[in-house]
């Protein structure tokens, strides 16, 4: 018992990311707002930016950057001392990237409301306003 | 829907738990993920690149080519928000103009207006959005406090947490903050689309050009090592410029992509009138 | 690193996200959003990724909600979900 209860207690930052990547595919699949589902593609991707970070995560390290570094001389510098900074990189890149892919999708969200004046994914129209209404109905051909 | 929503998350839920059982513990320093290639990273970044701060030095020399494409990434978003929402600029129906001195407001129709650079009055939007004055000063104090800090955060990026996303970011942000509490137009008049895009590329083009000029003097794409007789400086020094050069280029292709997507978003791609 | 902050920063986040899928104006939920990122960058700020906190602190709450705030003044307000 005290096995399981050590078990979870010492991978709480992994059960974290797994709720909050659930809540984040719950909003993507059943919530019916466009805004929300975006929303639910931010909390994806920092789900997974945490899982990343935690990966890298060691104990009794301290922060990638070596102290007054130019001073250090030739003293070797010790891999266990520091904490892994390559998932900080590739995370780094990918908040950024989050924040370019976010403005493409709210861009399409703001065209779709300009065309069918509405957000919500059931009332969006298609034969309301068909493709091509910019062409007078007595011009027939 | 919503039911079978539920169903798919908890499944996914379930497997994800699955998965976690043979992780290693939280902090295991002989976790796989940091067994084969970050010891080395850790070790001869200072030594090789003469730059303090791992991140930046993985960042911007040993995977180069990862942010170089991650650059292009964030370049080709701010082109699409542009093709998406960008449409033909349209005579407004009516403009709106208020008189400084008295506060009344003139709304002239069918395209007139007023000569511009007149002193007396100031073009204001179709929403009303009240004149204040105390956060237009606020901000105008603010400004160039938030862009200096961002010019330090990419220059300072080697030695402390920074570089040219952070600095980009914050950079873009200022212009924005511009934005908000002035006009879009505003906004516009500093940093006008035509640059924003000349910038966007050539944030770009100054990352790989850098590399370019690496493969120019006989050696690899991004081997920064290779400017040294260029710059005057030992191969490990002009590894650590190679990274400041790389790190410019991104800050200004981030600044403006920002800006760029921050005005077609608000104004939904005509340009004149924003939040 | 202090086990109890890091616990009352989890359990704030998932409680963040929540709020911000759940609630019902969507101008709440991008504000909400934005506190959500703040305290993702808190997080990581004490798992000791300072690089990663920093972008997150000013990309994922300062840019991404005005964005959001952008969106949501152009298109609508309300929502029934």
């Amino acid at each position: 018992m005290t096995e399981w209860i050590a078990f979870i207690v010492t991978k709480y930052n992994y059960w974290a990311y797994i709720s909050l990547m659930m809540i984040g595919l719950f909003a993507m699949i059943a919530k019916k707002n466009l805004i929300k589902k975006i929303i639910g593609m931010g909390i994806f991707q920092t789900a997974i930016i945490l899982f990343f970070i935690s990966i890298g995560a060691k104990k009794g390290a301290t922060l990638p950057i070596l102290y007054h570094g130019h001073a250090h001389g030739d003293a070797a510098v010790r891999a266990a001392a520091y904490i892994n900074p390559l998932p900080h990189v590739l995370m780094l890149t990918a908040i950024v990237v989050s924040v370019a892919t976010l403005g493409v999708a709210l861009s399409l969200a703001v065209k779709i409301f300009q065309r069918y004046d509405t957000l919500e994914e059931d009332q969006i129209n298609l034969t309301k306003y068909p493709f091509r209404r910019n062409v007078p109905e007595n011009k027939e051909e | 829907m919503k039911t079978a929503g539920v169903i798919i998350v908890f499944l996914f839920g379930g497997l994800l738990v699955y998965g976690t059982l043979d992780f290693p513990d939280w902090g295991d320093p002989d976790a796989p993920a940091s067994r084969h290639v970050s010891p080395r990273y850790i070790e001869k970044s200072l030594e090789e690149t003469s730059v303090p701060n791992m991140v930046t030095a993985v960042l911007a020399d040993f995977r180069g080519f990862d942010t170089l494409f991650e650059t292009v990434v964030i370049f080709s978003a701010g082109l699409s928000c542009f093709f998406l929402l960008r449409t033909k600029r349209k005579a407004p129906e009516a403009r709106f103009y208020r008189h400084l001195p008295t506060g009344i407001v003139l709304r002239i129709e069918k395209g007139g207006r007023l000569p511009e650079g007149s002193v007396e009055f100031e073009r204001i939007d179709s929403i009303w959005v009240p004149h204040d004055l105390i956060i237009r000063a606020t901000c105008r104090l603010l400004i160039p406090f938030i862009q200096l800090f961002a010019l330090y955060v990419i220059a300072h990026g080697h030695h402390s947490p920074g570089g040219g996303f952070q600095g980009g970011v914050i950079f873009g942000a200022a212009f924005i903050l511009y934005a908000v509490t002035h006009d879009l137009r505003d906004g516009l008049h500093r940093l006008g689309e035509k640059i924003t895009i000349v910038l966007c590329s050539l944030g770009v083009f100054i990352y790989a050009g850098v590399g370019a000029l690496c493969l120019f003097l006989e050696s690899n794409f991004l081997d920064y090592a290779a400017l040294a007789p260029v710059l005057g400086v030992d191969p490990v020094t002009a590894r650590s410029h190679g990274i400041l050069f790389v790190e410019i280029g991104v800050g200004i292709a981030v600044m403006a992509v920002m800006f760029a997507i921050y005005t077609n978003l608000s104004s939904v791609g005509k340009q004149d009138e924003g939040l | 690193m202090i086990w109890q902050f890091d616990l009352i920063i989890l359990s704030l986040v998932v409680i963040c996200a929540v709020a911000a899928i759940s609630v019902k104006d969507l101008l709440g939920a991008a504000i909400l959003f934005g506190a959500y990122s703040f305290m993702m960058c808190l997080l990581w700020a004490v798992m000791g990724a300072v690089d990663v906190a920093f972008t997150e602190a000013s990309v994922g709450a300062g840019v991404s909600t005005v964005l959001f705030v952008a969106a949501v003044f152009r298109t609508t307000r309300r929502t029934t979900d």
